[in-house]
């Protein structure tokens, strides 16, 4: 979380000159108890994929074919073991790191791609507008599972292409939202009144669009984030993005599915760690949101 | 008399491919220091004519034809460097609504240093040193204070202040104020009113101003514009326009003032049926639909300006009828 809202603040803080507006949010957001549990909980996430080698018990490729599969609990196994006989709460700290980088990487690479895209599209307006967002409309139209998959799948499978995959399935939601933001913000009688007082276009576009687009663009990419780690844990399950043995949490779903009747709650970790890290994603945006709200 | 500070001369602006006549044929002349009124009703062409001078209305789908000058500048001639100088230098504007027209994601205080940088290369501390001046200019209670705050956290007839202060941050020469106390609570329009006219005062500015409220007109302007359909009815100082109006809209709107002393049971006198379809106007007279005075002639042409005092003009060809209509000072006043 901390890293997030870092990065939003370079992003804006540097065209906006606006810090006192960042300090307001901040304010806003302490007082959001949901807000800072999940920003707490993404905070943890992070800090253990950052540490993952002082964490973690064990070695998370080394596996013991006697002890396959064994219950939370196990002396040695505090989380289990696997198919394989490698330690659970090892191969999920590590596998936070891909399975957040999966999450957040094409996310933000959409972010600047896909508010360039909008906000150009919704300032020049016209007909220019319409040729833009037809075509992002036309990839749009998939739903964005069978998109990741198709494109996975053509590019072939490996870590790369799904991160590719996963950036142009972000660009058209993110271009939609900055474009319609943008339009929005075009109308309003303040960017008239900066026309009035000599802005040029540019001048416009620096301080008045983006101070008043980047926030519910971000906001809303911060909501996509989940959807992200959901979508690469999707691939991985169906063998297009990460690769065995490492760990990552769809693969990890992926593989424990057939220990689903033997040990059924260690099949559900990884696919719990996504649910409590997409959740929290989600949380965190919603909070985000309204200490974004200037009116309150 | 020195030339004018503004000119402008048969503007004619069209919209929608030139359907739809906003303004038809505008001759306006301002001289420096003087306070001049555009009143009428909405889609009476008044605020496009206030847009027009700053360039503003949408250029693709805007026609413009005439001439317009300020300050000695071409303003339809300008290129761009030379328009973005001229907005906010030598004319500025005051919207109606400020909580619209100020940023909400800045404070006030950034907003005036970022206009005043953006004309002038001066530093930072000067420039919010000018703003604080600007505002304690606009009489802001605590002004250090206030140019931290962000627009929503003021109050409507301080946000005006600001919204005044942004707009003289370049010193301008020419203020142009579209409706700008319309949004505002009536014992904090007449503050706003009062103000312009000091400021108009002590800097030496010229300022049009657009309004529907005759009331708000005579406050503080020299000269009265009556427009209707796009074009100048009647113009004339304020004080003959309120005494002897000559053209039956003016009238009409005179008439039709809700006025506080309005004793009980007597009529509202409104002006019957509505303004005419822009993209369909009338051949003659635009306001002979609506006019007591009607008669075949005024259909047939558009009446040209005639002369009804020094200064004071109606396009009506019936002024000396109108004259008979024309509300009594006693009925003015509401005694």
């Amino acid at each position: 979380m901390a890293t997030l809202v870092g990065s939003a603040r370079e992003i804006e803080a540097a065209p906006a000159k606006a810090t006192g507006y960042w300090t307001g949010v901040w304010r806003r957001l302490r007082r959001d108890p949901v807000a800072i549990g999940a920003a707490i909980v993404i905070l943890l996430i992070v800090l253990m994929a950052a540490f993952a080698e002082y964490i973690a018990p064990a070695d998370p490729y080394r596996g013991v074919s006697l002890r396959r599969l064994r219950p939370i609990g196990t002396p040695g196994y505090p989380l289990g073991s696997d198919e394989l006989g490698r330690d659970m709460l090892s191969r999920l700290i590590y596998g936070a790191r891909l399975s957040l980088f999966m999450g957040v990487t094409p996310v933000f690479i959409a972010f600047f791609l896909g508010s360039s895209i909008g906000i150009f599209a919704g300032y020049v307006g016209g007909r220019l507008n319409t040729v833009i967002m037809r075509t992002i409309d036309v990839f749009y139209a998939f739903p964005s599972v069978l998109l990741a998959v198709a494109l996975s799948g053509a590019l072939g499978a490996g870590f790369g292409n799904a991160l590719l995959s996963l950036t142009v399935v972000f660009i058209p939601p993110i271009a939609r939202v900055a474009e319609a933001v943008t339009t929005q913000v075009r109308s309003r009688d303040y960017v008239e009144a900066a026309r009035a007082s000599g802005a040029g276009a540019l001048a416009i576009i620096r301080a008045h669009v983006l101070g008043n687009v980047l926030g519910p663009i971000f906001v809303y990419a911060t909501s996509l984030i989940s959807v992200s780690m959901i979508l690469a844990s999707g691939l991985s399950f169906l063998g297009l993005g990460t690769r065995p043995p490492e760990p990552e949490w769809g693969l990890m779903l992926n593989t424990l599915r057939t220990a689903i009747y033997v040990q059924p709650w260690v099949a559900a970790l990884p696919g719990t760690m996504i649910f409590v890290t997409s959740i929290s994603f989600n949380l965190l945006s919603d909070g985000l949101r309204s200490a974004m709200d200037v009116k309150q | 008399m020195t030339a004018p500070l503004v000119s402008i001369r048969g503007l004619k602006v069209a919209f929608a491919n030139g359907a739809v006549r906003a303004v038809d044929g505008v001759d306006l002349d301002l001289a420096r220091g003087e306070v001049v009124a555009l009143i009428g009703e909405s889609g009476s062409g008044k605020s496009v004519t206030l847009r027009s001078l700053l360039r503003l209305n949408p250029e693709r789908r805007t026609q413009i034809e005439g001439a317009m000058s300020v300050d000695g500048r071409d303003v339809l001639a300008m290129g761009r460097r030379e328009l973005a100088q001229y907005r906010g230098g030598v004319a500025s504007m005051i919207f109606q609504e400020p909580l619209l027209a100020l940023d909400p994601v800045y404070t006030l205080g950034q907003q005036i240093v970022e206009s005043i940088r953006r004309h002038e290369s001066v530093g930072a501390a000067e420039a919010r040193a000018r703003a604080l001046a600007l505002f304690e200019r606009v009489r802001i209670p605590s002004p250090e204070r206030r140019l931290d705050s962000y627009p929503h956290e003021m109050s409507g007839g301080m946000r005006q202040r600001a919204m005044i202060a942004l707009a003289l941050a370049c010193r301008p020469k020419l203020l142009l104020a579209d409706e700008p106390t319309t949004a505002l609570d009536a014992t904090v329009q007449i503050q706003i009113l009062l103000l312009l006219r000091e400021l108009q005062r002590d800097l030496g500015l010229s300022i049009i101003f657009v309004t529907h409220d005759i009331g708000a007109a005579v406050e503080v302007a020299d000269r009265i514009l009556v427009m209707y359909a796009g074009r100048i009815v009647e113009e004339g100082s304020a004080r003959d326009l309120i005494r002897t109006p000559r053209h039956p809209y003016t009238i009409g709107l005179l008439k039709s003032r809700a006025h506080g002393a309005l004793s009980k049971g007597s009529r509202l006198e409104a002006i019957p049926g509505s303004p005419p379809d822009l993209a369909n106007l009338p051949p003659g007279c635009t306001f002979a639909p609506r006019c007591p005075l009607v008669i075949e002639a005024c259909q047939a042409e558009r009446p040209p300006p005639i002369p009804v005092g020094p200064g004071h003009r109606a396009r009506c060809i019936r002024v000396n009828e109108a004259a008979a209509i024309a509300p009594t000072a006693e009925e003015l006043l509401g005694v």
